[in-house]
């Protein structure tokens, strides 16, 4: 799949003007509300009209201003998760899922079983959508997408009206449905969280504009030299490998290409590819190994770059054998220790910052 | 019960305010839709004239439709002529005055339902691969369902009661205009014909408070399956 969108747009006082191309699997438009992310969703579905610009679709031109090409939305074929679920109130739950298919929207690969099982939704088919929890609604609009054979799947921040647990709950079916289904999806969020989990691509959109595109590590570890994260969301992202399970201790050794890296009680298998984020705030810095020191994770690297200060912090980016790390310091550490590029240093993670929340299923 | 003349009295009724209400639905739904739904110049000015029925009296109405729809006027000699279509007189001229006389209560009912619905649903069909038709016939309508039928229950009762713009327009004609309101009125013209007039009254009572109370309940019924989630 390669979506490939440029667009601009007046709303009021906002500026839209979002240009990305995108061949992800899973593709994550990040950002803080009221960054565009939404709009360009809306751009992509048909639902809000560009003013000037282009968007394809594997080559197929769904809206170009210069030539007035704008295809409808109902012959788009994409399907649309919103952040409400919007099911249609009147109809079941069965009904809502083969909406699609009164319009001869049908695909080869998705059926309706296969969705009810992959989604979890055989008790709620006779039931209406006002009888259904938050994250039952949440499926079955998923599934209604999915059934009306999208060849791209597009979410609104689908977890956004959920609680921590229903949360959970969906990103696991969204990640069954990215290794299942085999659909492309672009994937609204604020939470790095989420994107860390599913994305291996991200667009990162401030202000209606494009700051950053690329292959999701790469774009993090960019994205973090930049005072735009909230002071707490920053970290780098490592694909790891599940090397050992210390079941006596309830640790996990993971090894990625700067070496290992315990945490907590990884729920995979040996052998198994996973994605970790760690965040900044996390990561502290020493200029010789420390001994006798509690932190599990003493990982020497060098000074990459240094980030611009925001209050008493910097960002440091650490290249660990060709991984990049990222800490967040005080300005008075940067100084005492004399920190700068090239300055070979240990990056200490203690184990237990790394949460069920910071890892991912490659 | 009811003597063979006041069947035929009540059966006219009927007939008249049923096919008022039938004819006065894709107009009122049509004009609700576009009050609701649509911008353009002068929606501010059809909006006053759909509601003049309201508040102009009956007879000037019921003469208007005279002038335009009598078999001399401009739009029924047309009818005559191309449609052999007949208002002037005939039972179906009452059912179009109670048609006109009725409809900005139904529009009004079925705007207010129309406004009330959530366009995102609308457009979430549409992402699933329903064009506009599809949309106004799978989610619209069945929103909006009860709205319509409130507007056509309001329509219908409206038209039981019609009198003075259908008296103006096809005048007081046994078996032929003179629907309950006017023969009760006819038999206030005569002498000894209070009891007679009193038992039609009774009759459009119980009519008037069937058709309100099967209202409510049909309401209550489309509202509880339409409800929003």
């Amino acid at each position: 799949m390669s979506l490939e969108v440029a667009i601009a747009k007046r709303l009021g006082a906002f500026a839209l003007e979002a240009e990305f191309a995108t061949g992800g699997r899973v593709t994550a438009l990040f950002g803080r509300s009221g960054s565009g992310k939404t709009s360009v969703l809306n751009a992509i579905a048909g639902l809000m009209r560009p003013e000037r610009g282009r968007i394809a679709i594997d080559g197929e031109t769904l809206f170009d201003a210069a030539t007035g090409i704008d295809v409808p939305v109902h012959r788009r074929r994409l399907g649309y998760v919103f952040q409400e679920g919007r099911l249609l109130p009147h109809f079941t739950v069965r009904q809502n899922l083969l909406y699609g298919r009164r319009f001869g929207r049908r695909g080869a690969q998705a059926r309706l079983d296969d969705v009810v099982t992959l989604l979890g939704l055989g008790d709620a088919l006779a039931r209406h959508p006002q009888d259904l929890s938050g994250g039952e609604k949440q499926r079955v609009a998923i599934g209604r997408a999915l059934l009306a054979d999208p060849r791209l799947l597009l979410m609104d921040e689908p977890l956004a009206s959920l609680d921590t647990e229903r949360k959970g709950e969906i990103l696991y079916y969204v990640e069954r449905l990215r290794d299942e289904t085999g659909i492309p999806i672009v994937y609204v969020s604020h939470s790095i969280d989420e994107v860390v989990r599913i994305a291996d691509t991200v667009v990162l959109l401030s202000e209606g504009r494009v700051l950053d595109a690329g292959p999701m590590r790469e774009a993090m570890a960019r994205m973090e030299l930049r005072p735009f994260l909230g002071r707490f969301e920053g970290g780098a992202v490592l694909e790891a490998r599940v090397a050992e399970q210390d079941l006596e201790n309830g640790l996990t050794r993971l090894e990625f290409a700067g070496g290992s890296l315990y945490a907590p009680d990884v729920d995979a298998l040996i052998g198994e590819q996973v994605r970790v984020r760690v965040r900044a705030r996390d990561v502290s810095l020493a200029t010789v190994r420390p001994e006798a020191i509690s932190v599990l994770n003493v990982l020497p690297g060098t000074i990459k770059a240094l980030g611009e200060s925001i209050g008493a912090s910097v960002d440091v980016q650490i290249d660990v054998a060709g991984t990049v790390l990222l800490a967040r310091i005080t300005r008075k550490s940067v100084a005492a220790l004399s920190l700068a590029p090239g300055r070979p240093v240990y990056a200490l993670v203690k184990a237990v910052a790394i949460d069920r929340h910071s890892v991912g299923w490659a | 019960m009811l003597s063979a003349a006041e069947l035929e009295i009540l059966g006219l009724s009927l007939k008249v305010a049923f096919w008022s209400m039938l004819a006065s639905l894709p107009v009122a739904l049509g004009l609700a839709m576009l009050l609701a739904r649509a911008e353009f110049p002068g929606k501010t000015l059809l909006d006053g004239v759909i509601h003049l029925p309201l508040v102009l009296p009956p007879v000037v109405i019921g003469y208007l439709l005279l002038v335009g729809f009598g078999r001399s006027g401009p739009i029924g000699a047309f009818l005559e002529d191309q449609l052999g279509i007949v208002f002037a007189f005939r039972w179906t001229g009452a059912a179009l005055a109670a048609a006109v006389m009725g409809l900005p209560l139904a529009v009004r009912a079925m705007r207010q339902a129309i406004e009330a619905v959530d366009r995102r649903l609308e457009a979430a069909a549409a992402t699933l691969g329903a064009g506009p038709l599809a949309v106004f016939a799978t989610v619209t309508l069945p929103l909006i369902a009860p709205g319509v039928l409130n507007g056509m229950l309001l329509a219908f009762a409206r038209s039981l009661g019609e009198f003075g713009a259908t008296i103006t327009f096809v005048s007081n004609i046994p078996g032929e205009t003179q629907t309950l309101p006017l023969a009760i009125y006819g038999l206030t013209q005569v002498p000894g014909g209070d009891a007679q007039a009193l038992r039609l009254c009774v009759l459009s009572i119980v009519l008037s408070l069937a058709a309100l109370i099967g209202s409510e309940l049909l309401l209550r019924r489309a509202r509880r399956r339409t409800q929003s989630a």
